[in-house]
């Protein structure tokens, strides 16, 4: 075997550790030789929009007085929370190299039955069962726009167009129907409490303790199992050092945070659903099996893979999330309404899952794309609020910000083409 | 000297496509251990045959035998479970997903239901590009990607011998190589034999061929026209055959021409 390693060999599945069978990935400096090779030759990762978010924030901080601010860093969260969840959903879409416009009704939708199976008396569910049958409908919806997308062999772009005016169709009338006002007041504490609620200091501190401590958990393993093997692994330095460094954001946030309201809750529900879905994507059959049917249909049918059912489960991930993003609007507004669903919510949610890296052609990105691409949005957006710029002037720059994300998206596939091959 | 059955043999399998004979009663045997070329010029019905054999569709008539058996092969997943594995000649890899990732696509291991066994999988993989002598490959958590043609059809290759398969057909596995790059195809494809595989080769390259093949059946016309040893035969002769052998039956007409040499070699 070779001992000289190549940038190929940070080439990797989502989620796995850049090895080489020499061995040269054992310490520190060869696994970030390895990394940097990576990175020159188009294995981006997560590194551009990393960058950029630090520039985002340096940018703020300097321009308008109080981005970087207790309150502002709370409200950040709250804002992105409902955004980055609902592009989990199309991360996953994404990856199979399909598209889901209706989302935004989608999650008005589900937002709309809840509140109306909540209203006191009339029926005046229980908030859990308002809440699943509100995710069930949104799932369904999924798997009808997949059946069709599979079965008549009908672009996902033109069946979720299809499905984009018929949920907003469907919202406008059931808010009209059942309100003269237009708009549906949510009176449950519970779903109220989804979007409004925060953890008390001493739970954040236990919730943030609890999360390091399953990363390192996981990450040893991880590494103890592949040395028990003789498969190289993360040298246990650059664990302990990711862990440590995990740690200080993690205690900083919880810090921060807990200045002004403490962790908001709905951050704890959007970090559940990023755990669950990002071991689903990396570490599951199914989740191969996506990044398989993104990456080459054809490889996927002939290893016996059955890819249209993947197709339809990643659309009715995209309804589920799309739902759960719904709810967690409609509890941050304590209301639905006509518009529920309506302005720039769609754009907003795919430009998330772009900007956080996820590759329009399939195949590549990962599920906290979801989570850096609407931090950036709710960065930006957040920051231009303060600064006061007019509506006009933040589409532009939101605009400009996703023009730039495709392109280093174009620009990085362009380089790892030109290193295969070789 | 042929006390074994062959491992993969076909008797007088035709198949039409509408009005189009493809395959014509065509004889085609693999035994363990040897790498038999399958040659012919373009519409000969080579590609018809493999698929036949893989399962993509039926044939019309004609009986398989694999290991002496009598099969019925309805599908891939059959063809499959009997250790008939083909690599195309677009080798279906995701470009996107690592070695390891493509060699176990649709077969992964898990530790308990859903979870993934990696460090088993890695493992795995990297004993059989080892067994296989495949040493141009770095590392198998690099993405298919970044692989070079002769990686990727080694990679396509180890693939297939992953699955306790018996029968290898490789369709034109040189086809789009360099010099080095065919050269170690070409090894590999030996090895595959050594290691007791019955090995099928379809090219073009009839160079390629008289370095690795130890018998080559040659198809005209849907038909088999001869099979040749390779250390008995020449080049010209196998050109010839290729392009004049005698048929059996002429297409599109009723008398055929009796004086076959079909089954063997002419002279």
């Amino acid at each position: 075997m070779s001992v000289q390693p190549t940038a190929a060999d940070v080439g990797r599945v989502p989620g796995g550790p850049p090895v080489d069978e020499a061995g040269t990935s054992q310490t520190l400096s060869g696994y970030m030789r390895l990394w940097w090779q990576g990175v020159r030759a188009g294995e981006l990762g997560s590194l551009p929009i990393i960058v950029g978010l630090v520039v985002i924030v340096i940018t703020f901080t300097l321009l308008t007085d109080n981005f970087f601010s207790e309150r502002n860093f709370t409200n950040l969260i709250l804002q992105m929370a409902a955004v980055a969840t609902m592009a989990i959903g199309i991360v996953f879409v994404l990856l199979v190299a399909e598209i889901d416009l209706s989302v935004a009704f989608v999650s008005a939708v589900g937002a709309v039955v809840m509140t109306l199976l909540l209203r006191p008396g009339d029926p005046g569910w229980p908030w859990w069962a308002a809440i699943a049958v509100a995710l069930l409908c949104t799932t369904t919806i999924g798997f009808l726009h997949a059946i069709v997308i599979t079965k008549a062999g009908v672009p996902s772009f033109v069946v979720t167009l299809a499905g984009f005016l018929i949920w907003s169709g469907v919202v406008l009338i059931l808010t009209t129907q059942y309100s003269t006002a237009g708009t549906i007041r949510i009176q449950d504490p519970t779903v109220i409490g989804i979007a409004n609620d925060f953890l008390s200091p001493l739970w954040g501190w236990i919730l943030g303790v609890a999360v390091v401590a399953a990363f390192a958990l996981v990450q040893l393993r991880t590494s103890l199992t592949r040395r028990a093997r003789k498969l190289a692994a993360k040298p246990l330095v650059l664990v302990a050092l990711q862990t440590l460094g995990l740690a200080v954001v993690t205690f900083a946030a919880i810090w921060y945070l807990n200045e002004d309201r403490g962790v908001p809750k709905i951050a704890v529900i959007l970090g559940l659903f990023l755990a669950f879905w990002s071991f689903v994507a990396a570490r599951t059959r199914f989740g191969r099996h996506v990044y398989a049917v993104g990456g080459s249909t054809e490889a996927a049918r002939r290893a016996g893979i059955n890819v249209d059912r993947v197709r339809i489960a990643v659309f009715m991930i995209s309804g589920f999330m799309a739902g759960v993003g719904g709810i967690m609007l409609a509890s941050r507004l304590r209301s639905v309404a006509t518009n529920t669903g309506g302005g720039n919510l769609l754009l907003l949610v795919i430009a998330a899952a772009v900007i956080g890296g996820t590759s329009l052609f399939g195949g590549t990105g990962r599920v906290i794309a979801a989570l850096l691409g609407a931090l950036v949005i709710a960065s930006i957006q957040n920051g231009m609020d303060l600064m006061g710029l007019a509506s006009g002037t933040k589409f532009v720059i939101t605009g400009l910000v996703l023009l730039g994300a495709v392109l280093v998206d174009a620009f990085s596939k362009r380089r790892r083409a030109a290193r295969g091959g070789v | 000297m042929a006390a074994d059955p062959p491992l993969l043999e076909c008797r007088n399998v035709s198949k039409a496509f509408g009005a189009v004979q493809a395959l014509y009663k065509v004889d085609f045997e693999v035994r363990a251990g040897e790498v038999m070329a399958l040659v012919g010029d373009n519409g000969a019905g080579k590609s018809t045959l493999i698929k036949g054999i893989a399962g993509i569709y039926p044939f019309d008539e004609g009986e398989v035998f694999v290991g002496g058996d009598y099969v019925d092969i309805h599908g891939p997943r059959d063809a499959a479970r009997l250790g008939i594995e083909v690599v195309y000649q677009d080798l279906a890899l995701a470009d996107n997903l690592d070695i390891v990732a493509n060699m176990f696509l649709g077969r992964e291991r898990t530790r308990g239901t859903v979870m993934l066994d990696e460090p088993n999988m890695e493992r795995a993989a990297r004993e059989t590009l080892d067994s296989l002598s495949v040493t141009t490959v770095k590392s198998v958590r690099q993405t298919v990607a970044g692989l070079s043609g002769g990686q990727r059809q080694s990679v396509a290759v180890a693939k297939a011998v992953m699955w306790n398969s018996r029968v290898v057909i490789l369709d034109e596995p040189t086809a789009a190589l360099g010099v080095v790059q065919t050269r170690q195809v070409l090894n590999l494809v030996r090895r595959l034999a050594e290691h007791d595989l019955g090995v099928a080769i379809i090219s073009h390259n009839l160079h390629d061929i008289f370095e690795v093949a130890d018998r080559i059946t040659v198809l005209r016309l849907g038909q088999r026209v001869a099979l040749f040893e390779r250390e008995k035969t020449t080049q010209q002769e196998v050109v010839h055959a290729i392009t004049a052998g005698t048929l059996d039956q002429v297409p599109g007409m009723e008398t055929a021409d009796a004086a076959g040499a079909s089954g063997t070699a002419e002279a």
